[in-house]
């Protein structure tokens, strides 16, 4: 329950963040809120040599509004991502979503970019990153660039970011006018989701105009449902909105785990995102409970 | 002792809080000696494996490393193994336990080396370049799987897994049978458990090499318990050996009722070195070496009249022992032989238990040890006879409880002390409006929709005051059940309690300080109790199975009636008149029709430490002993009700409503009480619903982290609703029972039975615990025809 030893600085600028990263090698790790990397570390799972910590670089902290997007730094904590009132219209699912992550503490100290890089499957924030095609944005010492939420969660806490690069933060499209929702399942209050399903959903007079899944912990990345997706276009009643939701038996077979078979954890995810699109078309009914 | 009772039965705020709230709890982890070096152990990855090699020479060669020992390099050590004080039978077979293991490791955290350095960390990162080289043996985890031809052997000097049988019959079981209506026959699994304190084990030792004296810092329950079995583990003279629990011990539920392989080897290891030794669980690695509880496998037979009046009981339970015999590990399952009738009646009772060894961290008492075991038992099958026969489960209960009276016989072959259970119940239906539950309940069922409700019974009686010690010997237990007090008057009018129990978060000090300053007519802030250390509380029998209060309560009560007799001749020599002209009031003595002349406690006090005129034969000082040896055991009970909603297309279990109606007997502090009530309730709830230690084949702890290991939260819970019915105990003068375990013993059936109740218009009529969301779906759906 002691950490391995390890060295530690801590920046006093992104650039000097990366160029400590770049010297630290391999073994370097860069450090925000530490409600990821420490837990490993004092199990010695991870055995940084070196840790970078990013937490006092201001510049990467905060949320603000940009056109039809919002942009929010990777530093800012889940507790300031869920208060956030820039995060508008379908947006408003990372605010959702934040707000019931672990506990207050953690709330106060985990970061959104820390919970973005460290790819952790059943992390609730990727799954809602990716059902709102947000980009990802990372900074190395050849400068910056973007990634696809799609394309950057790429395995089990592993991502398209290269040694030596850190997480700046994430664009969100706002998706004025769409609803959303995000149903997370797990056994007690501060766990990890189980399975977790955010749906985002254009609702109008006609039915479902558009809908996006994000899945939490139902395969080693987060997932979208194409299936489901396609078979909401159009939909206008609970029957129809079930029978969709069944399309996500198309995926590939779920993990299992000590918390759910493969076989539970897909009965789960039909369950979930039948009453997560119900919500999140704020349709009185839709409704399923 | 005619006494007004001012302080008893209030609910005063606890004397222990303000310093554990605010930060000023001592705790073992801050004691820090000079020279102290730490110890760090290397520990088996494997369930099972025969060492053929330690090689620490790496590990001894690292900064800051004093010393690096294997299990063959400590075995001088050991005048005896780690002591198991409780042979059921005999033939029981006990095996070697070695702090350290010499040649076979038997479970995962099976400890093979040890590193000392000059720093926690040292000792660490050195422990992980001890090299062992283990040729892997097959392994057992699961007490069935154990007991089957061929199972891979823990112990190779035995010829199987199997300990001991311990058996027990009253009356004509067959014949009860025999002429039954109906016999409901189940099983049930009682899974495995891992006690979470809110402190981690921890213990120092330190040397005196000029004298040959040891002081032990341990975080124990049972200080001089511990000092006795440390003497016949290492050697060493028992009047040598100071045992000490810190002032404040953040919990133990059993699980630091034990000798553990650390203790006696920080002690061995001071003894080498000349130095103290320190040693500190981390919280994973506790999971692995500090006692598990329950894991055991029950199957339970009642017969019945056809409108539900039990006749029989038949019970065979396997009950995991671990890999090895700890403490009391053995007598758990006993606490709950004579139970599994709970507080009905009937004509025969059969029990019958086997203890097994398997591939695992070793059982032992953990809170309510045996008594949850047969309490969730017979109240889950009394539900199953209810439906049976068609009987309300409310109904059921009333039909078979045992007749209100003292000295009660039950089928289980005790007696109990004072029984009346049937207010207990009523008021629990009061409570919970069980009508209107009905009607809410048909309403939803008619409706269909997906949250169904239930409701769930548990109408327990347990075992505490352990303990009449001539009955202890009866069932082979190892030591007596007495407990002891001292209560001395200071010549400043203050009062100063010396008590045998061992707190660690029950509020004894609190407690004690309610009995004494009532009997002595003192303001409760002026009296002190000390404890938990040997050399200024020289006996005890320590704190568990709750019976401090009905033991080591009672001492303190009876030693303060001592010191008010000796006080009144003392007065009755100051005032010029007989003893029998006095009268007694909250510590004040007056003569007869003569109500100003008086003497006070504290004047008493004084006259009797300054000894200027004592009566003849009268020796200085105010004070008085009292070892109290209970004359039989305390029998709480109480009806608990549990509401729940079943999400019945997830599985999930919503806990809505928790009633807890208990009686204890007269209680001294009320918050108390709903203290160890909740934080019991909570730990039962946490059984039913949350908490299970899985281990794969290979003996691996699945559950080694809090991670996967589910300790609920506050946020799992709704309020509690507890209410009390007050039926003295005529087993000891003040009436008290006890009530630190009622909670978990009560409650996990009420959960488990309330989750039936919501499924059983979908057929379901079992749900294994823990109740996991999973578990539940399954249950609906094999019920309705789907695969389990």
């Amino acid at each position: 329950m002691i950490p391995a030893s390890f060295d530690y600085e801590r920046a006093s600028s992104l650039d000097e963040a990366l160029s400590l990263l770049a010297q630290g090698g391999e073994d370097a790790r860069p450090l925000a809120g530490g409600h990821s990397l420490l837990p490993l570390m004092r199990l010695r799972l991870a055995r940084p040599s070196l840790l970078v910590d990013i937490g006092g670089l201001e510049e990467l902290r905060g949320v603000r509004s940009d056109g039809d997007s919002v942009v929010i730094g990777a530093l800012t904590t889940h507790h300031e991502v869920a208060g956030a009132s820039e995060l508008t219209g379908g947006s408003g699912l990372l605010a959702t979503v934040a707000e019931g992550i672990g506990d207050p503490q953690v709330r106060h100290r985990g970061t959104l970019g820390g919970s973005v890089a460290h790819a952790d499957p059943a992390s609730d924030l990727p799954a809602a990153l990716l059902a709102l095609d947000a980009e990802v944005t990372l900074a190395g010492r050849d400068g910056e660039r973007s990634v696809a939420a799609a394309d950057f969660f790429v395995g089990p806490f592993m991502s398209a970011a290269a040694d030596g690069e850190i997480v700046t933060g994430v664009r969100v499209p706002k998706r004025e006018g769409w609803g959303s929702a995000y149903r997370k399942f797990q056994r007690r209050a501060q766990d990890w989701a189980i399975v977790g399903v955010a749906a985002v959903v254009n609702w109008t007079e006609d039915g479902i105009a558009g809908a996006v899944i994000g899945l939490t912990n139902m395969g080693g990345t987060p997932l979208r449902a194409p299936g489901v997706e396609a078979a909401l276009a159009g939909a206008s009643e609970k029957a129809q909105i079930l029978a969709a939701a069944s399309k996500v038996s198309e995926l590939e077979t779920p993990p299992a785990d000590e918390n759910a078979s493969s076989e539970y954890r897909l009965h789960l995810a039909q369950v979930l995102i039948a009453r997560a699109v119900a919500e999140a078309a704020g349709c009185p009914g839709m409704q399923r409970d | 002792m005619a006494t007004a009772e001012k302080y008893v039965g209030g609910g005063v705020p606890r004397k222990e809080d303000p310093k554990l709230l605010t930060g000023q709890g001592q705790f073992l982890e801050g004691l820090t000696l000079p020279g102290m070096l730490h110890a760090a152990l290397v520990r088996s990855p494997h369930g099972s494996a025969r060492i053929n090699s330690v090689d620490v020479s790496a590990a001894a060669a690292a900064e800051g490393v004093v010393a690096a020992l294997s299990g063959a390099d400590l075995a001088d050590e050991w005048a005896a193994g780690l002591p198991m004080a409780w042979p059921v039978t005999d033939d029981i077979r006990i095996p070697d336990h070695w702090p350290v293991a010499q040649d076979v490791v038997r479970y995962v955290g099976d400890a093979v080396a040890v590193v000392v350095a000059t720093s926690r960390n040292a000792a660490l990162d050195a422990a992980e370049l001890v090299e062992v080289d283990y040729e892997v043996l097959e392994a057992v985890v699961d007490v069935e799987a154990a007991l089957a031809d061929g199972a891979p052997r823990v112990h190779e000097s035995f010829d199987d897994n199997k300990s001991y049988t311990w058996a027990l019959t009253n009356g004509d079981v067959d014949a009860a049978f025999a002429k039954a209506d109906v016999v409901v026959a189940e099983r049930y699994t009682q899974p495995r458990l891992i006690p979470n304190a809110m402190e981690p084990r921890a213990v120092v030792a330190q040397s005196v090499p000029s004298t040959g004296d040891f002081t032990v810092w341990s975080t124990t329950q049972i200080p001089h318990v511990a000092k006795v079995l440390f003497a016949l583990t290492l050697g060493i003279p028992e009047g040598q050996i100071r045992v000490i629990a810190p002032p404040d011990v953040g919990g133990g539920f059993g699980s630091k009722l034990n000798v553990y392989a650390e203790e006696a080897l920080c002690i061995a290891l001071a003894r080498r070195l000349g130095k103290p030794v320190k040693w500190v669980a981390g919280r994973s690695e506790g999971y692995l070496a500090t006692i598990h509880g329950r894991d055991q496998v029950q199957e339970i037979e009642i017969a019945a009249t056809s409108d539900g009046k039990i006749l029989g009981y038949r019970v065979h339970i396997l009950a995991a022992m671990g890999a090895y015999l700890q403490l009391v590990a053995p007598g758990v399952p006993l606490l709950g032989a004579f139970l599994y009738c709970g507080c009905y009646g009937g004509e025969a009772y059969h029990f019958e238990c086997t203890g097994v060894f398997t591939n695992t961290t070793p059982t032992d008492a953990y809170r309510g040890a045996g008594r949850p075991e047969a309490t969730y038992a017979i109240e889950r099958v009394i539900d199953a006879l209810a439906r049976e026969v068609g009987v309300d489960a409310a109904e059921i209960r009333r039909r078979n409880f045992l007749p209100a009276g003292d000295m009660v016989q039950s089928p289980g072959g005790l007696a109990f002390d004072s029984a009346d259970y049937e207010p207990a119940l009523d008021r629990a239906l009061e409570l919970l409006d069980y009508d209107g539950f009905r009607s809410d309940q048909a309403e939803r069922r008619a409706g269909g929709g997906r949250r169904q409700t239930g409701v769930g019974f548990s109408s327990y009686v347990e075992i505490c005051g352990l303990a009449p010690s001539q009955v202890l010997a009866s069932l082979k237990y190892g030591a007596g059940g007495w407990d002891a007090a001292t209560v001395r008057m200071l010549p400043t009018g203050k009062a100063e309690v010396v008590t045998g129990s061992s707190p660690h978060g029950q509020g004894h000090v609190t407690s004690w300080s309610q009995i004494a300053a009532d009997a002595l007519g003192i303001p409760y802030e002026d009296v002190t109790v000390l404890h938990g250390d040997t050399h200024v509380a020289p006996h005890g029998m320590n704190t568990y199975g709750s019976r401090s209060l009905a033991v080591a309560g009672v001492a303190v009560h009876n030693a303060c009636g001592r010191v008010v007799d000796k006080a009144r001749g003392l007065a009755a020599h100051l005032l010029e008149v007989a003893p029998e002209d006095l009268e007694y009031e909250a510590g004040t003595f007056s003569v007869k029709g003569v109500p100003d002349r008086t003497k006070s406690m504290p004047e008493l006090a004084f006259a009797a430490w300054t000894a200027h005129s004592l009566p003849e034969d009268s020796e200085p000082g105010l004070e008085a002993s009292c070892v109290y040896d209970p004359p039989n055991f305390t029998f709480p009970f109480g009806t608990h009700v549990a509401v729940v909603e079943v999400d019945t297309e997830t599985g999930a279990v919503d806990l809505v409503r928790y009633i807890a109606v208990d009686d204890c007997g007269p209680v001294i502090n009320p918050v108390i009480v709903d203290g160890q009530v909740h934080g019991g309730v909570a730990q039962g709830i946490a059984a039913a619903l949350y908490e299970e230690a899985t281990y794969a084949e290979d003996g691996t702890l699945e559950t080694a982290s809090m991670v996967n290991y589910l300790v609920p939260s506050a946020a799992e819970f709704p309020s509690f609703e507890t209410d009390r019915t007050v039926t003295p105990s005529t087993s000891n003068p003040m009436g008290v029972k006890g009530i630190g375990e009622a909670g978990t013993i009560g409650s996990a059936p009420a959960v488990i039975n309330a989750i039936v109740d919501a499924l059983s218009h979908l057929g379901v009529t079992d749900v294994p615990m823990p109740a996991s969301p999973e578990r539940v779906w399954r249950a609906i759906r094999a019920a309705q025809g789907g695969e389990e």
